[in-house]
């Protein structure tokens, strides 16, 4: 089976504190640590071990910068056979669908049996799997968490529903998944996995190796702009407990006490 | 304006509490609209379900279909394509449905889409002025719609108050006979319930609640040291299960469960929208975290900025002597 990956890099939430620049139109972007997507992570071990059973190659691509390459040395250091870097200035400022419009152009001109995104990135859109879905008429399920190959046509797979419950769906291939979190355990990678594949070549593509049409991609084509980043005005807002830690302890089990926490 | 209309999610007959709210987000874009609700599905439990939204919306539309019975985006979206008039304004509720069925949409009915809206500030043209959040709800963000092709617009359940107008009365248009041939490349199996697990959370009255914070698996001794001094469960948030340190019963949240405990705890939580549409019935809520600037300090009761690592091994050995000098 012929996998697709589509990766994101994204500032890492579990490392950094996101806060607003001094003007306050952005995110402080200087010393924010970056990794590959959380969830496109998953979606990437879920692709190799689906190769593992199945045979088949695993390709990982985004549309970004030299400075994504590392994510796809990452994840090839995981074990993905290709990386693939699809990279113009005329796609600054795209929209999800302008990401999507990319990425088709290059499913088009490769032959991928499953393709699988991460479910969401940094901006919680979990938009570009369906609309890259939709682009090539392959049917398309989010949040998923459970896929088993029944034969070279179909895959069963499960969803993520409300309160933990799973849905459970057969989908034709080609087809284009979104992944949850949690469906797999993604194998570690250690600097020595990264060192091996550093030398590895990794194809950067633009318009024309894809024969993009550049009006249809990029700041010009969004209907979709983000503006500006703000933090809400507070609601009430909790009261923090001040005090040296033996002191916040007293006062939060005075106050455990009298709401029924503590007897 | 372009028209505006609300997908209504329903189950078992009754609309989903996101219909009531989609048609307050449809006033937001355009006070002066009259929102239309699109139902999909078939039998006695749809005719039920459109009922139900009466008091919200003036135009019911009813799509009526065997291959409708389950909510299978692939084949609602086919069948909103049929019935709906290009330009317009599609308002989804953001759950796990909408997820499914929202970008696709957006795409087949050449319109713009803005997932997981959490407010409309105004309207200039066709120009929508949206409000989202990103990571993980530690920044928002405005984002700038161009309607003039329409919009789907996928709504976070819970982001607008139900409409306190009077029972308007709603009519139901049945519009099945615009719809074609229904097949999918998707097909729907069955459902697996979740597993109850060997504690049930939800009738938990206190809750020691554990997130990312906690950083390994080994540290989930400390939760539930904590939570045996105190007589409390432990809970988690999404991170916790995805890692595997507690089984998917322990999670709280939109894709786990419900609890409406008395106290919540929570410890190392950044508090995420889908984590807290799972708390309800307004516990105390504490919360423990080392970042002052995590969204859970803006819901919670009482806030503590400190590392749990450190904060909760004293709380229970402080919790423990308490119980010893009061015996």
């Amino acid at each position: 089976m012929e996998i697709l990956v589509c990766i994101r890099r994204v500032p890492d939430t579990s490392e950094n504190e996101i806060e607003l620049n001094t003007a306050g139109n952005d995110i402080k972007r200087d010393d924010l640590v970056y990794s590959v997507n959380e969830a496109d992570n998953y979606a990437v071990e879920e692709a190799l071990q689906i190769v593992s059973r199945e045979g088949g190659r695993v390709t990982v691509v985004t549309v970004g910068s030299d400075e994504d390459e590392e994510i796809l040395r990452r994840e090839m250091a995981m074990g993905a056979n290709q990386g693939v870097l699809i990279s113009d200035d005329v796609f600054s400022g795209s929209d999800g669908k302008g990401i999507a419009t990319i990425l088709k152009a290059y499913v088009q001109k490769n032959h991928y049996d499953l393709i699988l995104t991460g479910v969401l990135a940094e901006d919680g859109a979990a938009q570009v799997g369906g609309m890259l879905a939709a682009m090539l008429d392959y049917p398309f399920a989010s949040l998923v968490n459970s896929i088993q190959v029944v034969d070279a046509k179909k895959l069963k797979i499960s969803r993520e529903i409300e309160g933990g419950s799973k849905e459970v769906n057969e989908i034709d291939l080609p087809c284009v998944l979104s992944i949850q979190t949690g469906i797999n355990e993604p194998r570690y990678v250690g600097m020595k996995g990264i060192r091996q594949v550093a030398s590895l070549d990794i194809p950067t593509l633009g318009t024309s190796d894809l024969g993009i049409d550049a009006g249809a991609v990029g700041e010009a084509a969004a209907k979709v702009k983000r503006m500006d980043y703000f933090v809400p005005a507070m609601g009430k807002g909790a009261e923090i407990l001040q005090g040296s830690r033996e002191q916040v302890i007293e006062k939060l089990i005075e106050l455990m006490k009298a709401k029924g926490g503590l007897k | 304006m372009p028209r505006i209309f609300a997908y209504i999610a329903h189950k078992n007959g009754v609309a989903d509490d996101s219909a009531a709210e989609l048609a307050t987000a449809a006033r937001k874009i355009d006070a002066a609209a009259s929102p239309v609700a699109v139902f999909t599905g078939f039998g006695p439990e749809l005719e039920t379900a459109c009922g139900s939204v009466r008091d919200s919306y003036v135009e019911i539309w009813k799509v009526a279909k065997e291959a409708l019975a389950y909510p299978n985006a692939e084949l609602v979206r086919k069948a909103l394509l049929d019935v709906l008039p290009r330009g317009c304004i599609v308002l989804v509720p953001h759950g796990h449905f909408g997820i499914d069925l929202s970008p696709g949409l957006s795409i087949k009915m050449n319109s713009a889409f803005v997932s997981d809206v959490v407010n409309i500030e105004g309207v200039e043209g066709f120009g929508l002025n949206l409000v989202r959040q990103e990571f993980g709800g530690q920044a928002s963000a405005h984002v700038r719609c161009d309607s003039s092709c329409g919009a789907v617009l996928s709504i976070r359940p819970g982001a607008f108050k139900p409409p306190e107008t009077a029972a308007l009365n709603g009519n139901v248009v049945d519009k099945s006979a615009q719809v074609g041939a229904l097949t999918a490349k998707r097909r729907f199996v069955e459902t697996i319930v979740a597993d109850a697990g060997g504690v049930d959370i939800s009738k938990e009255p206190v809750l020691v609640s554990i997130g990312r914070g906690i950083q390994e698996k080994d540290n989930v001794a400390i939760a539930q040291e904590l939570a045996d001094a105190m007589g409390a469960v432990v809970s988690c948030s999404r991170p916790v299960v995805d890692a595997k340190w507690l089984e998917k019963s322990r999670q709280v949240g939109t894709s786990g469960k419900t609890v409406k405990p008395k106290v919540y705890l929570a410890c190392g939580i950044s508090g995420s929208f889908q984590h807290l549409a799972g708390i309800k019935g307004n516990p105390f809520l504490v919360a423990i975290n080392k970042n002052p600037k995590a969204p859970i300090f803006q819901v919670a009761d009482i806030g503590i900025v400190d590392d749990i690592l450190e904060f909760l091994p004293e709380l229970t050995n402080r919790i423990r002597e308490s119980v010893l000098s009061v015996r």
